[in-house]
């Protein structure tokens, strides 16, 4: 095989060979883009080592790498397309393939060791521009081998399907034809490489279908769950229900007696670990291993049916004496103590600016108002799951992780992170929950025991597939945390927000403290402080949007009641405050990676809504018991407004008539058939959380546990419509699976405002008695 | 104990517990991984499949009370060639595509009684199916596709 390599600048390199069977592969090392560049990313840990590629074929059809995990948000599709776009071929020409896990695609943001990393809608910002620059640059290598072949100069020559066309002689050449000649050329550098211009693109921006929708709708195995060997096991794992708790003993004897049950063993939990140095990447796992009894069986249903025969004698631990009641409680008592005193050291959060105490004695008018939102589970349609084989000291994995870190096989199996072997499957829904990857850790755990008991037993390693049930995830996820917010407004005489005071008792370290929140930078006197609910022995972690997903619903609604209190149209009045900054805000720290708020781009979506939805002459026409409500949120370094529309009978009954929706994410959306269908998506979530999720504690133990007891939104409550505009803004593009999440939430309260004058300060709202239509 | 089973119009004889859920003879027995398991309490629908023409939840069905012949997605059409499975495509229906399963087998059955469904009949019909994703308005849109021969409405 013949092969080159050539730099093409400090942080990316081209590899291009032969193909076997004929036609050539195109290697390119990408290093994640803008972002992780800003932010000072670690150095590659393996260089030169070609992580993109693109293969062409001898029927001229060409096979593009997709590295980044797929559970639903549509990457599968938009970075190959980016690559397709810029090598100037059709996407029916274009098969994907799916890539393992690996080092080479170097340390993404966030993520301790991965650039394969679903999570903060980052993909898109950091591979817009890598991805454009691999497909421009294999394009530009086959326009050399024409230029070579005819001997004409390449700027006559013009590209479209994979084909290369010199009008003067009306000669064409297809890039497969072109292969043999490219592969002995040199390759060309980065800065002659010439990028299209974004109005001439044929696949980005135009809307592909899903790359897996044909699998999906025929029933094909597409997802983690699927995965199947004709010699697997099947493996459940209980673990305490009381967080933190331990197995001290179980009926493992009559358990491996049970039909079809192969191994029974209890799993110890390993002693925590010293945290990493600072700025050091963790050795280990980055979730707790709780430990539990695995039941190993001939199927998973056999496996799962053992569990009702399962005897476990726990230790429970200290979090069994904790609640829901007692953290509401806590919260209560911290605000009325702690809210007036100024926290030491300050700090990204909490904020201050000016004087809100002293603007409240000289403010014309004070609202007050206490909020709050409860815990959430993920709940990902598809359980949590994941497959490993151990064999020869070797581990190979099948997961649905949007964070496929190696350590998390690695060390359960107690082996090198170089034996093991990480396949990327599709997963069925992710909404952060597979951020978290408990499962990876037990199954490469379990697999190592089996493969150990068989092996002393004489038999071969065999492959086995860990399932939880729909029970098992509602009582051990990593929830969205709870947020308890204790506000203050001042106004003047002519309505102006004068002083804006926030107190949040919260908890956990996936931030529900809105330092940087708007109104910050467009009221003179503002003030946010914490204060910490402890002991907490709940674990937390980041759902979509984390942050925002409940800030939005506080701070929004809070506006809202200002505007009404001003007596002022609440969109206005928004517009009025953006408008009028007092000082620039600071970059948020862990909502947007780095950007700052753009008062500019919040009033676009705004402005936009307000003429898509006709808001003035809508809201005045309204019959009674209808109300229109508009939130804006900017998440994730996307702008997102809403307008809805609801109906609340007397009997509180809720419906949701129509919405619209604005989304700033800069010069470009990528694919716009699954940007549009990721924002209705998310609204539809936001309905969820509004009405009738919520996860309680009670004696350290989750009380919900299906959807039952957590509701979804179901098809009878989805809007007529939601309507979704993109604005075409000056920005790079960045990513939407959160922004479109947050605001959702209090444009919706605020229409029931509007509707019935009946302001909404906790979720969910089933609590307070309302239900759907 | 030996059941005997027509499933997509194949007979097929498995050997299980009487009360094992046809979900897992289909996942787990058969190697049918297309009707998926997302709550195994009947609240979700991912395991919709068609028992006899009717949806019905394969995890709250016990084999032994199988008696009539099972549809699932693979029979729906394997080449994606039913007007519901093609309609879904055109409209780019899924995200993460985990329920989608599901809401074909409701939708089938929805059509199979109701060739002209309104929104309400929709409504009514896909209820108990679940999309954690929220793709609903496409499902609707899809549905009426399907309904009008393909063409938009």
């Amino acid at each position: 095989m013949e092969t080159k390599t050539k730099q093409l600048n400090r942080r990316s390199f081209i590899k291009i060979s032969a193909l076997a069977g004929g036609g050539i592969l195109i290697g390119f090392y990408t290093e994640n883009g803008l972002l992780a560049q800003q932010r000072g990313a670690a150095p590659p840990v393996t260089p030169i080592n070609p992580n993109t590629y693109i293969k062409v074929h001898p029927d001229n059809t060409f096979t593009i790498v997709a590295k980044n995990p797929e559970t639903g948000q549509g990457i599968r599709n938009s970075l190959p397309t980016i690559v397709a776009d810029e090598f100037d071929v059709d996407w029916n020409q274009v098969k994907i393939e799916q890539s393992d896990r690996d080092d080479k695609y170097a340390r993404d943001m966030g993520a301790p060791t991965v650039g394969q990393r679903e999570g903060g809608s980052t993909a898109t910002p950091q591979n817009y521009q890598p991805m454009r620059n691999v497909g421009a640059t294999a394009r530009a290598m086959m326009v050399a081998a024409a230029a070579k072949r005819w001997n004409v100069p390449a700027a006559e020559l013009t590209t479209g399907s994979g084909v290369v066309t010199h009008t003067p002689s009306k000669r064409t050449a297809t890039y497969a034809s072109l292969a043999e000649t490219a592969l002995n050329m040199p390759v060309p550098e980065l800065s002659t490489v010439k990028l299209k211009d974004p109005k001439d693109f044929k696949i980005i921006g135009k809307g592909t279908p899903g790359v897996d929708n044909f699998a999906i709708v025929t029933g094909k195995p597409a997802f983690s769950i699927d995965v199947n060997s004709p010699d697997m096991l099947f493996a459940v794992y209980e673990k305490c229900p009381v967080f933190g708790g331990k197995v001290m003993s179980a009926n493992l004897d009559e358990i491996k007696k049970l039909p079809g049950v192969k191994h029974a063993f209890i799993v110890d939990a390993p002693p925590l670990r010293p945290a990493p140095a600072p700025g050091a990447p963790p050795a280990g796992p980055n979730v707790n291993w709780a430990s539990g009894v695995a039941i190993v069986a001939d199927n998973w249903w056999l496996a799962n049916n053992a569990r009702k025969s399962l005897k476990v004698v726990w230790d429970e631990g200290p979090v069994a004496s904790q609640s829901s009641a007692g953290y509401l409680a806590q919260g209560k008592q911290l605000a009325s103590t702690q809210a007036s005193q100024t926290p030491a050291g300050g700090g990204p959060r909490s904020a201050k600016d000016g004087d809100a105490e002293a603007a409240f004695k000289t403010a014309a008018k004070i609202v007050e108002a206490e909020y709050s939102f409860p815990l959430l589970s993920h709940a990902p349609l598809e359980p949590q799951n994941s497959t490993a084989h151990y064999k020869d000291g070797k581990l190979e994995i099948w997961s649905p992780s949007q964070t496929p870190e190696i350590f998390n096989a690695a060390v359960p199996a107690g082996i090198p992170n170089s034996d093991v072997t990480f396949h990327l499957v599709r997963a069925g829904g992710g909404f952060g929950r597979r951020l978290y990857n408990e499962y990876d850790i037990e199954v490469s755990k379990i697999a190592r025991l089996v493969s150990d008991e068989r092996a002393k037993a004489g038999l071969p390693s065999v492959p086995v597939k860990l399932l939880w049930t729909r029970e098992d995830d509602m009582r051990h996820d990593d929830y969205r945390p709870a947020g308890f917010h204790y506000f203050k407004a001042g106004l003047d005489a002519s309505g102006k927000l004068m002083a804006f005071r926030d107190y949040v008792a919260s908890h956990g370290s996936t931030s529900v403290i809105p330092a940087n929140e708007f109104p910050r930078g467009h009221v003179a006197n503002f003030w946010v402080s914490e204060g910490q609910i402890t002991p907490y022995g709940i674990p937390t972690g980041a759902l979509r949007a984390p942050g925002t997903n409940g800030v939005s619903f506080v701070m929004q609604s809070f506006i809202d009641e200002i505007a009404h209190a001003a007596g002022k149209d609440p969109l206005q009045y928004r517009l009025d405050l953006l408008a009028n900054p007092t000082a620039p805000v600071p970059a948020f720290t862990q909502v947007s990676f780095g950007a700052p708020f753009n008062p500019q781009r919040a009033i676009g979506v705004l402005e936009t809504v307000r003429d898509m939805s006709d808001w003035k002459n809508r809201r005045d026409k309204l019959p009674k018991g209808t109300g229109l409500g508009v939130a804006f949120q900017f998440a994730h370094s996307g702008y997102v407004a809403y307008v809805v529309e609801v109906a609340v009978t007397a009997e509180k009954k809720l419906k949701v008539n129509k919405v619209w929706s604005a989304i700033d994410i800069g010069s470009q959306t990528v694919n716009p058939t699954h940007a549009t269908n990721l924002v209705q998506g998310g609204f539809i979530e936001a309905m969820s959380h509004m009405m009738a999720w919520e996860i309680t504690i009670d004696q350290g133990r989750v009380v919900q546990s299906n959807f039952d007891k957590y509701q979804p939104t179901r098809m009878r409550n989805a809007p007529a419509s939601i309507e979704v505009k993109f604005l075409k803004t000056d920005f790079t593009p960045t990513g939407l699976g959160e922004p479109s999440l947050p605001p959702a939430v209090p444009a919706i309260s605020n229409a029931i405002f509007a509707a019935t004058g009946i302001r909404i300060r906790s979720l969910p709202i089933v609590s307070q008695g309302y239900t759907w239509t | 104990m030996p059941y005997k089973l027509t499933v997509n119009g194949q007979s097929k004889t498995v050997d299980t517990p009487p009360d094992m859920p046809l979900l897992w003879v289909l996942r787990d027995v058969l190697n049918m991984k297309g009707t998926k398991f997302g709550c195994g309490i009947g609240q979700c629908g991912a395991c919709t499949v068609q028992i006899g023409g009717q949806a019905r939840r394969a995890c709250q069905t016990q084999i032994s009370a199988v008696n009539a012949p099972i549809t699932t997605i693979e029979g729906l059409s394997a080449d994606g060639s039913h007007p519901l499975q093609k309609a879904w495509l055109e409209v780019d229906v899924p995200q993460c595509g985990y329920c989608q399963a599901g809401q074909l087998m409701s939708a089938a059955a929805l059509l199979a009684s109701k060739p002209k469904p309104t929104d309400a009949d929709i409504d009514q019909a896909m209820t108990g199916n679940v999309c954690r994703c929220g793709t609903y308005l496409r499902i609707r849109e899809a549905i009426h596709l399907a309904a009008n021969g393909g063409r938009k409405a």
